[in-house]
C-alpha cells in the first residue's frame, strides 16, 4: 500500500511536468458577473481534464480539446461553480456570487463546516483580503482584520515574528501564544537558530486562507495547546482544470519611518559645556555625526515567485517556488527564503481513499546585525568621527583608556558602525513540514469513515558568528598561555522534529424525515518535540580555544510530548438547531504520572433563525443565527519539560569549585514541583451572525468571558523547600472579558464602482482574580517587567484585581509654575515621609480597545485598499527616555560622555538616585492610529493579444503613519517596556501578478 | 477487490499500532540528567555533590555567572558573600555603593523594608545554601550508602564531607541568627515540595549552631590537615569563636571566656602566623597564604567565575581616575568607596605609617556630598586581581583571589576583645602579644605597637577591629555588639539618610525577614512588629 503510494506520488510528479496540448474542437465565449461585468480569471474546464482556458480581461475565453467537447465548468474563487452543456461554438454566461453565509467551507480542526453550521466563533480571511506588500511572515497578513486578534511585530528586522494574542492571552508566565496549524499540522511555538523566526520559514504567497479560532468549543479539539485560541494556516491546492502559471514580482524599498529623538551633535556640545567639568568638557569632539544615519540605510526587498496548479486526471495538483531576498534597515541585516511547495490530492479505490500530501520546505540564509549598534547609536558621542585616525580597533573611534589591558574604557558604548562591520553572524536554517492525510470511506457502511495524519515538521539551523579580532566588542577578552585572544569565531547548531499522528474514526448519518443530520468523531492524537542543541568550544578570530570553554556533552536535548484521546458530537435538528459537544483526555510528559492527565470539554449551541417560519420570509434580513457556547482548554506550553522530576545535573566548566588544587564539576540537583499541573481556562462565548440587505450588511457580534485557572505562574517557594526562590507553580486565576464586532459592509455595488469597508472594533479587559495568599495585606503582588538603566529595576506588577503586568511605579508631583517634572518627588500616599516606598498600579501594556478598518475600492479595473488599525488604551514604559535622559547619563562614566534622550532638556533630571525613574512620568499613553496599508492595484487582463494571460499591477506603500502621541519612535511595544525596539520601517511596493493558462 | 480488503486492512492496522505504541511514552528523561540512585552511584560522584554544596557560597549558579539559583535580584548580584557583605558593610561607617539598584541605597540610609530585594535575596541565598546541605545529608546516609554499595575508606570519607556539609550548614545559621535573628529553620529532614519549615527562635538557633559545631567537631580533618578550600577543625573553633563573641546579642548571655578559649585553639595551631605582608592578604594567588587563612570562599577566574565575591570587591572599587589595569581587570564598576570615619581610623591616609590603609585618594573627595558620586569618597584597593608578583589574573573581569571569611587576626581580636572585656581565663600578656603582632605588620616595625595591654579597651578593639578587618563582611555585626549600630552614641556620613548622621529604630538592629517569605511560609513571625 505504502509502495502504491509513494508510486502515485512519483507519476504525479512527473505529470506536473507534461501537458498535453492538441486541439480540434473550440469553444469560445464571454463571462460576465451578476451585474454584467467582464469576469477575469474565471477557469473553464472540460468535464474529464482534457482541456482548461482561463477568461481575460473582457472576461474572454476560447477552450480547444482533441475530443469534442460536451460539458464545461466554470469555476472562480468566490462564485458558484457552473456546469454547462455545450449546445453551439459560443457558450456565454454570468456566474453567481457566492453569498458569504451560504456555502463557504471552513476549517475547523479535525474536519470542516459549512459556515452556516458552525456553532463557535470562528472567522476566516481568505487570500484576497490579506495584506498586501512585503509581507515575509504570514500572520502579518491579517493583521487589524480580525476582530479579538492583536499582531504586534516585533520589530523591523528582516523576517521578524510578531507576538500575536487572541482574546488577550490567558496565562501569566505559561505561553499567550496560539496555536499555529498549518495544514494539519500543529506547529512547535519556538524559534529556531540561525532564523529570525520559525513562521517566517512558511512563504505567505503559498497561503489560501488562514482561519482563527477563538472561543474554547472552537479550539477545544485542539485542547491541550489551544487556550490562546488557533490560527489555521492552509495553503493553495489544485484547482480543476489545465495547468494555470503563476508568476509574481515584487520589489520593496523600506525607510527609517522615525528615528530616537536625541540631541544633535550640537545641543550635545551646548548641553556638555554648559554642564560638564573642563575634564568633560575636553572630551567632546569637533564634528557632527548621526549615529542613527550611520547604522540604518534604505532597505531593498524582492520576493518572486513562481507557481503552477491544475488537475492532471482526477487528480489536482499545485506546486510553487519562492524567493525571498530581504535586507533590513539596521546596515547589514539580511534574510534570504527559497521556498518550495508541493501538494498533490490523489484518490484511489474508485475515490473512496482520498489522500492529501503537502510537502513545504524553505531553506533560509540570514546575516545578522549586531543590534548592540541601536542602543550604542543611541549613547555614543555625537561629535566623534565615525573613524579615527589610529588603525587600532579597525580604525572605528572608541573611548579608550590607556590603563587596560584593551586599552579601551570598559564601560562606554562601543561604535555602532564598527559593531555592525566587524560582525558577521551568518545562519541557514532548513525546514521541511510534510504530511500525508488519509480519508477512507468505508465501503461497506455507509457515513463511516476512518482518517489519518501523519506529519513532521522538521527544522534545522546552524550558523557562525565571526568578530575580527581587532573589533574593540571582543579586544583582547582571554589570555591564553600569556598570548591574549581577541574576536569570535563560533558555531552554533540546532535541530527541531516535531512528528505528528492523527487517526479518527468518523461516522455521519442523515435523517432525511425530519430534516436532521447528525455526525460523530472519535480521535487519537499524539505529537512529539524534539529539540537538539549541539554545544560548541568557545574561540577567538583566529581559531585559538578560548581557555575553559570546551563543552561538557556534545549536545543537549529537550523532548516533551502530548498524547489525546477526543470524543466530538455534532447534531443538525431540523436545520435551525445545531448542537456539538466534545471531550478531550489530554496527557503531557511535562507533568508527573499522577498529574498528567486532564479532562477538557466543550458543548455549543446555535440557533438558525433565519431558518424559522417568522423570518424564512424577511427579505431584510438574509440570515441571522444565535450561538453559545462553553468550553475548558488545558494550557502546558511555556513551562520546563521535566520540571516535575527531581534529578541531577553537571555544573558548566566556569561553575566549577577547587578543593585542593584540583577543581571539580559539580554535581547538581535540579529544582523540581513534583505536583505542578494543567493550567485551564474555561471559556463562554455568546454571538450573533447576521446578514442584512441582500447582504449589504454582514458581520458577527461575539461576547466571551474567559477564566484561566490553576495559572501557571512564577511564584516563591518556602526557603528550605527547593533549590530556587522562585519557580512556576499553580497559583492563581485570571479573567478576560470582551467584545468583538466585525462588520462587512458593501456601501457602493454599482456597474463599475464598488466599494466595501470591513471593520471591527474588539473591547478585551484583563484582570488577575487570584494568586495565592493574595489575602495577606502586606502581599502587593508579584513584580515584573524589568527595565535597563538600573540593575533589577522593575516597573510592573502581576497583582489581584488589575490587569496583568500593571505598571507599577511612582506617582510624579510637576512643578507648579514650570510644569516639568520634579526629580525624586513623588506622592506621598501613605503619609509616612519617605515618598520612595509609595508604588501605585498606573495602566498596563495591554490595548482595551482594538479597532480595524479595511475599506476598499474598485472602479473597472482599479482598485484602491486601505488597512487602518487602532489601539486605544496601551500604555508604554518609555525606557529609551529613562535610561538616557539624564545628567548622568551624559556624565556618569569615567573618561567617557554619553548622548541622552531629548527628555533631558526638558526635564534636566540629574538621575544619580534610584528611583527617578520608577516614575508614571515615563509612562505614556501609547494609544495609536496606523495606517498599515494603502494600495492601488489594476487588473490589466491578457495585456498581450492572444496571450491566455491575466495581468495584475499592485503599489502598495506599507506602515503609512502613526497618529500618536507616545514620544518613542513607536508606540506599538510588546509588554510595554520600549527599550530600542528595531524601528519599523515605511515601505514603498511595487508588484506584478501574472496567471497564463498553459493549453 | 482483493486490494481493497488489503488497504481496508492496513488502515484498521495502521489505527490499532497507533494506539497501542504510543499510550506508555509519556515518562520522557532529559539526557545529561540522573536520578539521585544513578547520580551518586560512585564515591567521586560524593565529591562531585561536596563541591556543589561548597560553590553554594561562592556562585550564583552552577551554569555561569550569568545565572542565578534565586529569581527577584539581578543574577550576577545574587551570590551569597557579595549579598551578605553589603548587608554588612553597606549598612555601616565602612561602605557606601554609588549604583542606584533597588533596594541597595536603602542599606546605607538604614530604610529598608521588608520588600528590600537585597535583604529578600540574602535571606534566600543562605537558605538556598541550607537546602543544598540538607540534600546532601539526606543522601549520604549510612543506610543510602550501603544501598548504592560504597563501603570501607569511601564510606569514611563520605562521613567526613557529611561533617563538613554541617559546618557550611551551621555557618549559613550564624550568618541568618546575626542578620534576622529568627529564621525558618529547615534540616535534612525538611524535604523538597514538602510542608514549609517552622521557625526557630535566635537563642534556639544559638544552641543549635552551638551543639551541631561541637558535635562535629572531632569528626572534621584535624586544623591545617584538609584540603585548600574545606572546612577543618580550626574553622570550626573560629566559628565557635565568633559566635560567642557575640552571645550576648543572640541570646542575652555573654560567653566572653568561651569566645577566648576557642579563638586560643586556633591562635595555638602548630603553622598559624600571619603573613608578612597585610597588602597581600587579598591578591590573586593569596591560596597561597596558608599560615594566615583559616576557611576561605575559593574563586576562579576560569573555572569558578562569579560577579560576587572578590570580582565585586575588586571591580566595584574601581572608578574616578583610578586605572582597572592597575587592579588586574579590564573595567571598573565604579560603585563601592568608603567614609571619613573609617579612613579617620587610620593614623594618615597615605599609608605609609600604617599600611592597613589603602585609599585612593586622586580625584576623590574624603567628604560625601552625593553617595552616588563615585569621586565622593574614597576609594579601597585592598582586594586586587594580581599576584604578588604583579602579574594579573586569569581573566580580566573574573577575580582569583580567594576570601578568607576565617583568617587569624579575627582570632587575635576576639581574644583580645575577650580580655577587654574581663574575660576570666585571657591573659594581657596573650592579648598584648597578639595585638602587636598585627601592628607590628601594620606599621612595618614596633612603632605602632600597643606599650601595655591596659591601652587593650573594647574601644581600641573595635577600632581595631576596623582597621584590620574593613571590607571583609564583619562591621555590621561589631557595632551591633557594641549597641553602636542604630543608636546615636555612634554616627558617621549619611547613617539614618542625613548627612551628617542619625539614629535610627533599634528594629534595624536585624534584617526583617523578607515579605515573599512570609507569604509563603505562614509560620513565620516577622521578627519585629516595626516591620
Amino acid at each position: 500500500m505504502l509502495k502504491k503510494l509513494r508510486q502515485g506520488i512519483f507519476l504525479l510528479s512527473c505529470l506536473l511536468l507534461s501537458v498535453a496540448l492538441h486541439a480540434q474542437t473550440s469553444v469560445s465565449g464571454k463571462v460576465l458577473d451578476k451585474d454584467n461585468n467582464p469576469l477575469a480569471g474565471v477557469q473553464v474546464g472540460v468535464k474529464g481534464g482534457t482541456a482548461d482556458a482561463i477568461t481575460g480581461s473582457d472576461g474572454g475565453y476560447t477552450i480547444t480539446s482533441t475530443k469534442a467537447i460536451k460539458t464545461l465548468i466554470f469555476t472562480i474563487s468566490g462564485y458558484q461553480t457552473q456546469t454547462l452543456n455545450v449546445t453551439g461554438a459560443t457558450l456565454d454566461l454570468s456566474m453567481k456570487q457566492l453569498t458569504k453565509d451560504a456555502g463557504d467551507i471552513i476549517v475547523i480542526g479535525y474536519g470542516a463546516k459549512k459556515k452556516g453550521d458552525l456553532t463557535t466563533s470562528v472567522t476566516t480571511v481568505s487570500s484576497k483580503d490579506f495584506q498586501k506588500g512585503a509581507i515575509t511572515s504570514p500572520e502579518q497578513l491579517i493583521a487589524g482584520k480580525v476582530a479579538g486578534v492583536q499582531i504586534t511585530s516585533n520589530g523591523g528586522a528582516p523576517g521578524s515574528g510578531s507576538v500575536i494574542r487572541i482574546r488577550g492571552g490567558a496565562s501569566l508566565n505559561a505561553s499567550n501564544d496560539p496555536l499555529i496549524v498549518v495544514d494539519g499540522v500543529p506547529l512547535s511555538n519556538s524559534g529556531i537558530a540561525g532564523a529570525p523566526n520559525a513562521l517566517a520559514l512558511i512563504n505567505p504567497n503559498d497561503i489560501e486562507t488562514l482561519t482563527v479560532l477563538k472561543d474554547a468549543a472552537a479550539t477545544s479539539i485542539y485542547g491541550s495547546r489551544a487556550s490562546n485560541g488557533v490560527i489555521i494556516v492552509t495553503t493553495k491546492k489544485g484547482k480543476r482544470g489545465a495547468p494555470v502559471l503563476n508568476f509574481s514580482t515584487n520589489v520593496a524599498v523600506g525607510t527609517v519611518a522615525k528615528k530616537v529623538d536625541l540631541l544633535s551633535a550640537d545641543e550635545f556640545r551646548t548641553y556638555v559645556n554648559a554642564n560638564g567639568t573642563n575634564a568633560q568638557r575636553a572630551l567632546l569632539g569637533n564634528v557632527s555625526t548621526d549615529w542613527q544615519d550611520e547604522i540604518y540605510a534604505n532597505a531593498v526587498t524582492t520576493d518572486n515567485g513562481l507557481s503552477i496548479s491544475g488537475t492532471k486526471g482526477k487528480v489536482p495538483y499545485r506546486a510553487s517556488l519562492g524567493y525571498l531576498n530581504q535586507q533590513g534597515l539596521l546596515m547589514g541585516d539580511k534574510f534570504q527564503r527559497t521556498s518550495i511547495g508541493i501538494n498533490v490530492s490523489p484518490k484511489f479505490l474508485n475515490d473512496d481513499l482520498k489522500v492529501d500530501l503537502n510537502f513545504k520546505t524553505a531553506l533560509t540564509n540570514s546575516n545578522f546585525a549586531d543590534r548592540g549598534a541601536i542602543g550604542s547609536a543611541n549613547s555614543f558621542d555625537p561629535t566623534k568621527t565615525v573613524k579615527s585616525a589610529s588603525a587600532k580597533y579597525g580604525s572605528y573611534t572608541e573611548w579608550l583608556d590607556a590603563g587596560n589591558v584593551t586599552g579601551l574604557n570598559g564601560l562606554s558604548a562601543r561604535n555602532p558602525v564598527g559593531l555592525l562591520n566587524q560582525r558577521d553572524n551568518t545562519g541557514n536554517t532548513t525546514r521541511i513540514i510534510a504530511n500525508v492525510q488519509l480519508d477512507y470511506k468505508v465501503k461497506y457502511v455507509k457515513g463511516l469513515r476512518v482518517t489519518a495524519n501523519f506529519g513532521i515538521d522538521q527544522s534545522t539551523g546552524s550558523g557562525k558568528t565571526v568578530i575580527n579580532d581587532s573589533a574593540a566588542s571582543s579586544y583582547r577578552r582571554a589570555v591564553s598561555g600569556g598570548t591574549f585572544l581577541s574576536g569570535v569565531n563560533n558555531e552554533y547548531k540546532q535541530k527541531q522534529t516535531n512528528q505528528l499522528m492523527e487517526l479518527f474514526v468518523n461516522y455521519a448519518k442523515d435523517l432525511k424525515s425530519i430534516n436532521s443530520k447528525f455526525d460523530l468523531q472519535a480521535g487519537y492524537t499524539y505529537q512529539d518535540f524534539l529539540t537538539r542543541n549541539d554545544n560548541f568550544a568557545d574561540f577567538s578570530f583566529n581559531k585559538t580555544l578560548i581557555p575553559n570553554s570546551t563543552p561538557l556533552f556534545a549536545f543537549s536535548e529537550n523532548q516533551n510530548r502530548l498524547i489525546s484521546y477526543i470524543g466530538r458530537g455534532n447534531l443538525s435538528l431540523n436545520n435551525k438547531y445545531l448542537i456539538s459537544a466534545s471531550i478531550r483526555r489530554d496527557g503531557s510528559s511535562r507533568f508527573s504520572p499522577e498529574n498528567r492527565w486532564g479532562l477538557f470539554p466543550s458543548a455549543s449551541f446555535a440557533w438558525k433563525m433565519k431558518e424559522e417560519g417568522f423570518l424564512k420570509n424577511a427579505d431584510k434580513i438574509n440570515d441571522l443565527k444565535i450561538r453559545l457556547s462553553y468550553g475548558v482548554t488545558g494550557q502546558q506550553d511555556g513551562i520546563g519539560d521535566y520540571d516535575y522530576q527531581g534529578v541531577y545535573r553537571l555544573s558548566g566548566n566556569n561553575s566549577q569549585y577547587q578543593f585542593g588544587n584540583t577543581f571539580y564539576t559539580a554535581l547538581v540537583p535540579n529544582s523540581y514541583d513534583g505536583v505542578r499541573k494543567w493550567e485551564q481556562t474555561a471559556s463562554y462565548n455568546a454571538g450573533l451572525d447576521f446578514s442584512l440587505f441582500s447582504n449589504r450588511i454582514s458581520g458577527t457580534l461575539d461576547f466571551y468571558l474567559k477564566n484561566t485557572t490553576d495559572l501557571l505562574s512564577n511564584a516563591a517557594q518556602a526557603a528550605g523547600t527547593n533549590f530556587t526562590n522562585f519557580f512556576v507553580k499553580n497559583i492563581g486565576s485570571m479573567e478576560n472579558k470582551g467584545v468583538e464586532l466585525n462588520v462587512n459592509t458593501v456601501i457602493i455595488k454599482g456597474k463599475d464602482v464598488n466599494l466595501d469597508l470591513n471593520f471591527n472594533v474588539t473591547n478585551n479587559n484583563n484582570k488577575i482574580t487570584k494568586l495565592e495568599n493574595a489575602n495577606d495585606p502586606n502581599f502587593k503582588g508579584i513584580l515584573t517587567g524589568g527595565i535597563s538603566g538600573g540593575t533589577g529595576q522593575t516597573v510592573q506588577i502581576q497583582s489581584v484585581g488589575s490587569p496583568r503586568s500593571s505598571f507599577y511605579v511612582n506617582k510624579q508631583i510637576y512643578d507648579r509654575v514650570t510644569g516639568k517634572p520634579i526629580e525624586n518627588v513623588f506622592e506621598d500616599f501613605n503619609r509616612d515621609g519617605n515618598p520612595n516606598n509609595d508604588l501605585y498600579k498606573f495602566y498596563n501594556p495591554d490595548p482595551t480597545w482594538l479597532l480595524g478598518f479595511s475599506p476598499n475600492l474598485g472602479y473597472k479595473k482599479w482598485n484602491l485598499n486601505f488597512v487602518m488599525r487602532a489601539n486605544l488604551g496601551n500604555y508604554v514604559f518609555n525606557n529609551v527616555a529613562s535610561s538616557a535622559g539624564t545628567n548622568n547619563s551624559v556624565f556618569g562614566g569615567s573618561g567617557f560622555i554619553s548622548n541622552a534622550h531629548r527628555s533631558l532638556l526638558e526635564t534636566n533630571f540629574i538621575g544619580t538616585s534610584s528611583s527617578f525613574m520608577i516614575s508614571d512620568y515615563y509612562v505614556e499613553n501609547a494609544s495609536f492610529l496606523r495606517m498599515d496599508n494603502a494600495g492601488l492595484s489594476y487588473n490589466a487582463g491578457t495585456l498581450v493579444k492572444n496571450w491566455k494571460a491575466n495581468f495584475r499591477f499592485n503599489a502598495n506603500v506599507q506602515n503609512v503613519f502613526i497618529v500618536s502621541n507616545y514620544k518613542g519612535i513607536d508606540p506599538e511595544i510588546n509588554g510595554g517596556i520600549d527599550n530600542n525596539i528595531y524601528v519599523r520601517p515605511r515601505t514603498f511596493n511595487f508588484g506584478v501578478n501574472v496567471d497564463f493558462n498553459l493549453k | 477487490m482483493n486490494n481493497k480488503i488489503k488497504s481496508f486492512a492496513f488502515v484498521v492496522a495502521v489505527v490499532c499500532m497507533g494506539f497501542m505504541a504510543c499510550t506508555k511514552k509519556l515518562d520522557l528523561k532529559q539526557i545529561n540528567t540522573n536520578n539521585p540512585d544513578v547520580a551518586y552511584a560512585t564515591p567521586a560522584a560524593y565529591l562531585q555533590s561536596l563541591a556543589k554544596v561548597y560553590s553554594g557560597y561562592a556562585l550564583t549558579s552552577s551554569s555561569g555567572p550569568d545565572q542565578s539559583d534565586i529569581a527577584n535580584i539581578d543574577a550576577g548580584t545574587s551570590d551569597y558573600f557579595r549579598t551578605f557583605w553589603k548587608l554588612q558593610e553597606l549598612s555601616t561607617d565602612e561602605a557606601v555603593v554609588g549604583w542606584t539598584d533597588p533596594g541597595i541605597p536603602d542599606i546605607h540610609a538604614m530604610s529598608w523594608t521588608a520588600d528590600n530585594k537585597l535583604t529578600s535575596a540574602s535571606y534566600s541565598r543562605s537558605m538556598l545554601h541550607i537546602t543544598y546541605c540538607n540534600e546532601f545529608l539526606r543522601e549520604s546516609t549510612a543506610a543510602k550508602l550501603a544501598a548504592r554499595n560504597i563501603t570501607g575508606t569511601d564510606a569514611i570519607n563520605i562521613a567526613r564531607y557529611r561533617a563538613e556539609v554541617r559546618f557550611l550548614r551551621a555557618y549559613q545559621y550564624w550568618s541568618l541568627m546575626d542578620l534576622y535573628g529568627s529564621p525558618a529553620f529547615a534540616t535534612e529532614t525538611t524535604l523538597i515540595g514538602g510542608t514549609a519549615p517552622n521557625q526557630i527562635s535566635r537563642g534556639a538557633l544559638f544552641t543549635y549552631v552551638e551543639n551541631e559545631l561541637k558535635a562535629i567537631e572531632p569528626e572534621l580533618a584535624a586544623a591545617r590537615t584538609n584540603q585548600h578550600g574545606r572546612a577543618d577543625r580550626a574553622a570550626c573553633n573560629a566559628l565557635l569563636a565568633r559566635i560567642y563573641l557575640n552571645a550576648a546579642v543572640y541570646t542575652g548571655t555573654p560567653r566572653y571566656a568561651d569566645a577566648a578559649i576557642h579563638a586560643k585553639k586556633v591562635i595555638d595551631v602548630a603553622g598559624f602566623s600571619l603573613i608578612n605582608n597585610y597588602r597581600e592578604l587579598m591578591l590573586a594567588d593569596n591560596h597561597t597564604n596558608v599560615t594566615e587563612n583559616i576557611l576561605t570562599i575559593n574563586y576562579d577566574g576560569l573555572r569558578t567565575q562569579t560577579y560576587g565575591g572578590t570580582t565585586f570587591l575588586t571591580n566595584a572599587s574601581i572608578g574616578g581616575s583610578m586605572s582597572a589595569g592597575d587592579y588586574g581587570t579590564s573595567g571598573g564598576w565604579a560603585g563601592l568607596r568608603t567614609t571619613k570615619s573609617l579612613v579617620n581610623l587610620f593614623p594618615d591616609v597615605s599609608g605609609s605609617t600604617d599600611k592597613r590603609a589603602q585609599f585612593f585618594t586622586n580625584g576623590q573627595s574624603l567628604e560625601i556630598n552625593n553617595i552616588a558620586l563615585f569621586t565622593d569618597g574614597y576609594a579601597i584597593t585592598k582586594y586586587r586581581n594580581k599576584t604578588k608578583a604583579g602579574v594579573n589574573g586569569s581573566n580580566g573581569t573574573f577575580s582569583d583571589a580567594d576570601m578568607p571569611i576565617f583568617r587569624l587576626s579575627e582570632m587575635y581580636l576576639i581574644y583580645a576583645e575577650a580580655f577587654a572585656r574581663g574575660a576570666a581565663g585571657t591573659t594581657a600578656t596573650e592579648a598584648l602579644t597578639y595585638v602587636n603582632n598585627m601592628r607590628t605588620r601594620a606599621y612595618g616595625n614596633n612603632t605602632g605597637n600597643l606599650p601595655n595591654a591596659a591601652a587593650i579597651t573594647p574601644d581600641f578593639v573595635l577600632d581595631e577591629r576596623a582597621r584590620e578587618l574593613y571590607w571583609e563582611g564583619h562591621r555590621r555585626t561589631d557595632l551591633v555588639r557594641y549597641n553602636r549600630f542604630t543608636t546615636g552614641t555612634y554616627l558617621w556620613p549619611w547613617k539614618g539618610g542625613a548627612s551628617g548622621g542619625t539614629a535610627v529604630g533599634m528594629h534595624r538592629n536585624l534584617y526583617p525577614i523578607p515579605n515573599s517569605e512570609l507569604l509563603v511560609n505562614t509560620n513565620l513571625v516577622q521578627n519585629s512588629p516595626l516591620y
